[in-house]
């Protein structure tokens, strides 16, 4: 044979997978801005050490598992993973926490199930749950917002990540963890009664939510994902909440405006639900898939005991996706006119 | 206007049409060999009815149809059959197929054509053996037997397609603006022979011209040409027919299980040709272009004729091709070789240069980013066929139906990690089928071990039975014996029979031996002496009365010296 | 013991008799009626087995082999059938999928019988040994293949005594030919293939 034989078709032009991951950390840069107005330098240091230890991490995985470095790191994957996981640390994080999320998201939830693609648990996710449920305190102590105090500086964030005493910054309760802890206050008088309090929801977070909804909505408009996944779990975490708040009783759980502001809400519904790898396949399975996950996360934020719940929600539904996937497989062509005879 | 409805998914690739479609058809030269395929269509090869060193014409039949799936081919110009022979075609296998191989004299000369001007007067019956003797197949890349497809009482509605919706490929486009005459006259003859009530005419936005003139030829005729957005792979037939009706053939069916059938605008215009100039298939528009290609544009090519020939006449340069690909580039098939010939469904030759087209990226795992769902024409779930196909999980595959993917290659083209799905899905139909196909053979194969065993039983239970059944007799007949000869057995009493009548034999010719010799002669002598008498009275020949006489005397003369020995035995015993 | 007490063991024993009749009736009608024939475990095995007959398996047929691994015979001696065919009884029979016994033979492209006829003395050994009766002739008169029916069992080479019995491959051609799943190495990249550009 002189000439090569390939299938068709001959022309591709589609994004690679490493242009994806670039578009999505592109689309997280808004959120990241916001969150380090609010919390400071932590943040950076927090995405700079997960970044670090993801990338070691990635590459020793490839390694033991014979695979090359370069073509699989150069995919994104792993800094996305790192990214994420960064974001939903607290601030401050030191070394030690980082890396055992990272290693946990990279090398537990990722290959050990295969790699890119084979993992059936979000990868960020699966780090996180395991941090807050091995080191409770340390994932609870966030940094008060820099309108409330003063944020700690470059150097005493190097000091916080290397785990130095000498770092003892101001940490304040987030609103999710105040709305969970009330016990017999109306809404609006725990809004007067603390000023984390903002706007809407918390100081700072509503902002930080917003600028995530932002790089959410570019991505859509540049077709990553599709509409479905983000706008049921907003959908149904709305109405959960604008069906259970009670006009700001003490039992009432927030108001729909406050839960799409608050805690994780934004970041979970645009760069979490929206892994395609472990989340449902078709487009209905995802508009299911991110129903469930907003039902989820607010029963688990109002009647559950943690105050926030998206990395439980969507791993719960992670395990769902296969059954959601059974039962949404979208008609082909030439079979939805014959069904709709029957 | 009629109006549009639309199909899911779908891709906007770069066209690439203009290269070729700016200038008008040329005809391409005659080459000295012609390779001609037995087999340039879906179905039952045809039949050689040549031999080797006949001289054919342009025109004449050289095989042809084996059965309804089937349809003729015939030379495209004068000459010698030099070999029938299995000979490297156009296929992605890369495998040989028997072909007739004719050396052309270059004279080019044709057979009388037998054209048929008033064709609306034959039977319908003759119109498509017509069609399928003069070699018709569809000319849009499947190369379906067109008559075995007409051959359908139960057509409503006509759409020809000319959407040609594949990058690079414009030979449709040249056609309708060029021999929109000859089209309108073969849309007239399927329309004839369909009995549809309705023509449609499908053309992509992106070809106003050939609108434009198909617009102009059908004016007087009641169809509605219907002008549809640019979008690949709208020309694919079911998504035509859901682009122009709303409605979607039911999986495992065919379009006419609605009422439809599709026809290519090049097989229209082929039809007409056969039919109304009695001109059999034997040449093509073909669309030759990429970037390795000087003079792109199309050509009129006769079928046979080597791709390596017709690249050189285009002004190929081979240093910078890396693939040659029949066909377009989302659904074509890469060459083998140049070395093989222009067959009827060869719409399109593509000699990109190395930039040109997707280089063979290195593959990446799949996310399963779903960007293939998006535009699977099909509705299919691509990305859950790819995982089912890589694991060889056939019931999952039936189960999200792959036998309805049309291959169409939008998937793969979208796919971020540059998966080959195609290929997937090819080799999993095909291991599919295959598993079919051995599941009925062993059926077969069990159900003829099974009679064979019972064939085998019935057997020895027969001569078990024939046995027992004559030993049963023999005893019967035995008893019934019995009654007349004390119970002895008849065998044995035969036996004895024989070896008494012996014995008694052997003990009397002892005693007489001699006196029997004597009485013996005696009888002899009466019946000689009777014959001689007789031969006298009847008046035979003297030799024959001399011989008896003679015997006579011999026999007189041996019975008195035996007479005369017994005298002398008596004295001496005396 | 009154008169009532009495009825009502009467009563009782009666009822008890008559749900016993009922019932039984019942089960002896559903015997009849709902009855399988043979046992249903080896007609699904011996659905997965090749049906080539061949006895490599040292059984006299698939059925017989099928019985036997029902029985609790191995699952790896069926050459024709191969590596397939012993994942779909493992998956079947919920065993460990063995390799195949190689005491039984190999794994072989699938054959078809020829018999070159010219040498054929008609003896019709062939015809008796083949297990489909797929050979066609006559004593004295040449016999030849229905190719179409031969399952490749090579059970007809040996009993020929002028072995002109040739078991030749199906060839691949532009009909039968079919894609093949996209090389492995190159879709998943290895060290090996691209450790260098890594």
């Amino acid at each position: 044979m002189m000439l090569q034989q390939v299938s068709a078709p001959h022309l591709r032009a589609g994004q690679s997978t490493e242009e994806i991951m670039l578009r999505v950390l592109l689309a997280l840069v808004p959120g990241i801005i916001a969150m380090a107005h609010f919390f400071g330098a932590g943040v950076f240091t927090n995405i700079i050490g997960a970044c670090i230890a993801a990338v070691l991490c990635e590459s020793l995985c490839l390694r033991l598992r014979d695979r090359p470095l370069l073509l699989y790191l150069k995919d994104y994957s792993a800094v996305v993973t790192a990214v994420l996981l960064a974001l939903a640390l607290p601030p401050y994080s030191p070394w030690w926490l980082i890396t055992i999320g990272t290693v946990a998201a990279i090398a537990l939830a990722k290959h050990v199930f295969g790699g890119l693609g084979s993992n059936p648990f979000n990868p960020a996710m699966v780090g996180y749950v395991v941090l807050l449920i091995s080191f409770p305190v340390q994932m609870t102590q966030w940094t008060a917002p820099s309108s409330l105090a003063a944020n700690p500086g470059v150097w005493d964030s190097v000091l916080a990540m290397i785990g130095s005493e000498a770092y003892d910054a101001v940490t304040m309760a987030t609103p999710l963890d105040l709305l969970k802890q009330n016990d017999g206050f109306m809404v609006s008088a725990l809004w007067q009664q603390y000023p984390q309090f903002g706007r809407f929801s918390g100081v700072g977070w509503e902002w930080i939510n917003l600028a995530f909804l932002a790089g959410g909505v570019w991505l859509l408009q540049q077709k990553i994902f599709t509409w479905h996944a983000p706008v049921g779990m907003l959908a149904v975490l709305g109405l959960m909440s604008a069906l259970f708040y009670d006009g700001g009783s003490s039992s009432s759980g927030g108001s729909p405006l406050f839960h799409w502001l608050s805690g994780a809400t934004m970041l979970g519904a645009f760069f979490i639900v929206t892994d395609p790898v472990s989340g449902a396949t078709s487009n209905l399975g995802r508009l299911i898939f991110g129903a469930l996950v907003g039902l989820l996360v607010y029963c688990i934020r109002v009647w559950g005991s943690y105050p926030d719940a998206v990395a439980f929600a969507v791993l719960l539904m992670n395990f769902a996706a296969p059954f959601i996937d059974y039962y949404t497989q979208p008609k082909p062509y030439g079979y939805q006119a014959r069904d709709a005879d029957k | 206007m009629t109006a549009i409805y639309s199909f899911h998914g779908g891709i906007h690739p770069e066209e690439h049409k203009t290269e070729s479609s700016s200038s008008p058809i040329q005809t391409a030269p005659l080459p000295r060999f012609l390779i001609l395929p037995v087999s340039q269509h879906i179905g039952a090869p045809a039949k050689p009815v040549v031999c080797v060193g006949q001289r054919v014409l342009k025109g004449e039949r050289i095989a042809h149809a084996d059965g309804p799936l089937s349809t003729a081919v015939h030379a495209s110009s004068s000459g010698y059959v030099t070999a029938i022979e299995p000979h490297l075609i156009a296929h992605p296998s890369g495998l040989s197929d028997t072909c007739i191989i004719i050396e052309t004299d270059g004279h080019d000369e044709a057979l009388p054509a037998s054209s048929h001007p008033n064709w609306r007067s034959y039977e319908l019956g003759e119109l498509l053996e017509l069609i399928r003797d003069q070699g018709i197949a569809g000319l849009g890349g499947a190369g379906f037997p067109s008559a075995y497809k007409l051959n359908n009482d139960n057509i409503q509605t006509l759409i020809i397609n000319g959407a040609e919706c594949e990058p690079y490929i414009t030979a449709d486009d040249r056609l309708m603006r060029e021999r929109s005459e000859l089209l309108e006259q073969g849309i007239a003859i399927l329309q004839h022979i369909t009995g549809a009530s309705e023509v449609l005419i499908a053309i992509e936005d992106n070809k106003p011209e050939a609108i434009e003139a198909v617009r102009a030829a059908c004016e007087h005729q009641d169809w509605t040409v219907v002008t549809i957005p640019t979008k690949y792979p709208s020309g694919g037939e079911k998504q035509l027919i859901e682009l122009l009706t709303g409605q979607q053939v039911p999986g495992g069916g065919i379009p006419a299980d609605l009422g439809i059938v599709c026809q290519n605008v090049a097989t229209a215009a082929a039809i007409a040709q056969a039919v109304i100039e009695g001109q059999p298939l034997i040449s093509r528009i073909t669309t030759l272009t990429g970037g390795c290609v000087a003079n792109k544009g199309n050509y009129e090519v006769r079928l046979g004729t080597p791709i390596e020939y017709l690249l050189k006449h285009s002004g190929y340069s081979l240093e910078q091709s890396q693939k040659v690909i029949m066909g377009g580039p989302l659904m074509g098939f890469t060459l083998p070789s140049l070395d093989v010939p222009v067959v009827k469904t060869t719409s399109c030759i593509l000699a990109p240069s190395k930039t040109e087209l997707a280089s063979e990226a290195c593959t990446q795992a799949c996310i399963r980013c779903g960007h293939c769902a998006e535009v699977c024409p099909a509705s299919l779930l691509p990305q859950q066929l790819y995982w089912y196909a890589k694991s060889q999980n056939h019931e999952q595959l039936k189960a999200h139906n792959l036998a309805d993917c049309i291959e169409c290659g939008a998937c793969a083209y979208v796919c971020p990690s540059a998966l080959p799905l195609v290929q997937f899905y090819r080799a999993a139909k095909a291991e599919i089928k295959e598993k079919s196909i051995e599941q009925r053979q062993a059926e077969i194969a069990k159900n003829r071990f099974e009679a064979r065993q019972a064939r085998l039983e019935r057997d020895a239970t027969e001569r078990e039975a024939t046995r027992a059944a004559r030993k049963a007799e023999a005893k019967t007949k035995a008893k019934q014996d019995s009654r007349y000869a004390d119970e002895t057995d008849p065998v044995q009493a035969a036996i004895e029979r024989a070896k008494a009548k012996k014995a008694r034999l052997q003990q009397s010719g002892e005693a007489n031996s001699v006196s029997n010799t004597l009485e013996e002669l005696k009888a002899k002598l009466e019946r000689a002496k009777f014959g001689l008498e007789h031969a006298h009275a009847s008046g035979k020949e003297e030799k024959v009365l001399t011989a008896l006489a003679a015997s006579v005397g011999r026999l007189e003369s041996l019975l008195a010296s035996e007479q005369a020995k017994q005298a002398q035995a008596q004295e001496s015993s005396e | 013991m009154d008169g009532e007490s009495l009825s009502n063991i009467l009563w009782a024993t009666a009822a008890l008799l008559a749900l016993g009749a009922g019932f039984g009736a019942l089960l002896g009608f559903a015997s009849v009626k709902f009855q399988t024939e043979g046992n249903p475990v080896v007609e699904q095995v011996n659905a997965l087995l090749p049906q080539t007959q061949c006895g490599q398996c040292s059984y006299p047929g698939c059925r017989p082999y099928a019985e036997a691994i029902v029985a609790g015979e191995a699952i790896n001696k069926c050459p024709p059938g191969g590596e397939t065919t012993i994942h779909s009884l493992a998956d079947l029979l919920n065993l460990e999928p063995l390799p195949l016994d190689a005491a039984h033979g190999e794994e072989q492209a699938k054959t078809v019988a020829y018999i070159r006829e010219d040498e054929c003395i008609g003896c019709t050994k062939c015809i008796q040994a083949c297990p489909v009766d797929a050979i066609l002739g006559a004593a004295k008169l040449m016999h030849t293949v229905i190719a179409s029916e031969c399952t490749g069992c090579d059970l007809c080479v040996e009993p020929c005594p002028v072995d002109c019995i040739d078991m030749i491959e199906l060839p691949t051609t532009v009909q039968n030919w079919s894609w093949s799943l996209p090389n492995r190495t190159s879709l998943i990249a290895t060290d090996k293939l691209y450790g260098d550009a890594a």
